[in-house]
């Protein structure tokens, strides 16, 4: 039972994207031609809240359910590891408009084309992981 | 009712989003769904290949539940929440599509000219969806985010990586939707 939260707020989430048309190939599409607010507002609205959300928890000191601080792990600085890693990732979306979350909120919506960019995502993080030693962090 | 039947506007969902990370942080986790595919490598036996994938898979169960519930989330608005499947995308976007040769703009959420079952099983249009997912797969993990890890929780946290991070996400994208889908389309 103590995992039935985490699915519970994965429902949501994917309930959210999907309604949201987030997961529609068509808006990153139309996301990265500048030609709609609507992908802009959905990400910054939530960036802003989410600022407000970090910052009172920090300052509140806000425990977690289980009754522990909640921490913020700082990210290591790098600019080559989030500059080339993130272009990389880029393309991988505006070409299969679909981003880790939304990959699986279309298998529930009964997209199965979608298993093969899953498959590749798999065996693209498995293909980083053999390389990983070699590439510039 | 009928509002939920609807398509939620960017106010509502966006507000949701930070509701989503705000339950997740108050669970005690960090709310970043790549990682699952990093897992999936281990259960799948990558420990045997790379030092990267060895380790205990089992500390990362809540993440693959989070997972599963998405998988959930799009039946359930699929089934029951949104009888109208069309897209109201804008007029500048339906016709640089159509100029690159794509029908029925916008008629559901994804085009048939890459997700038919028909494309994506000729050979062209399974290069596309795989190579497409291998970026993604390996791009996120280099970045060690996606757009939930760095785009919402990075940024949230007023992170400079999740900034230089989410600048690529945008390079790429500028860089395939402009340039190399002309290409390919």
């Amino acid at each position: 039972m103590k995992y039935l939260k985490f699915i519970l707020a994965g429902t949501l989430f994917g309930i959210v994207l999907s309604k949201a048309e987030v997961i529609s190939w068509y808006r990153i599409y139309e996301m990265f031609h500048f030609q709609s607010f609507h992908m802009y507002g959905v990400i910054g609205s939530a960036v802003l809240l989410g600022i407000g959300i970090v910052y009172l928890i920090k300052k509140y000191k806000f425990k977690s359910i289980e009754g522990e601080n909640i921490t913020f792990v700082p990210k290591q600085m790098s600019i080559a590891r989030y500059l080339i890693g993130g272009t990389i990732f880029g393309l991988g979306w505006a070409l299969t408009g679909a981003c880790p979350g939304p990959m699986f909120i279309l298998v529930g919506k009964g997209i199965w084309s979608i298993l093969i960019v899953i498959f590749g995502s798999v065996l693209g993080t498995f293909l980083y992981g053999v390389f990983r030693d070699k590439l510039p962090h | 009712m009928d509002w939920i039947t609807q398509p939620w506007p960017w106010y509502v969902a966006g507000p949701m989003i930070a509701l989503t990370l705000f339950l997740m942080l108050f669970f005690g986790k960090e709310f970043g769904i790549s990682g699952n595919l990093r897992t999936i490598c281990t259960i799948a036996g990558g420990g045997k290949y790379a030092e990267f994938f060895r380790f205990d898979w089992k500390s990362q169960k809540w993440n693959l539940m989070f997972l599963l519930g998405n998988v959930l989330g799009g039946f359930l608005a699929n089934q029951f929440l949104t009888p109208d499947q069309t897209i109201s995308l804008s007029e500048k976007t339906i016709s640089s599509l159509q100029e690159l040769g794509f029908e029925n703009i916008g008629a559901s959420y994804l085009p048939e000219e890459i997700f038919s079952l028909s494309n994506a099983f000729s050979i062209k249009g399974f290069l596309i969806l795989l190579i497409g997912g291998i970026l993604v797969g390996f791009g996120t993990r280099y970045a060690g985010g996606c757009t939930s890890g760095h785009a919402i929780s990075g940024l949230s946290n007023l992170q400079l990586p999740s900034l230089i991070a989410v600048i690529g996400f945008f390079i790429g994208g500028l860089i395939m939707t402009h340039f190399i889908l002309p290409i390919l389309f």
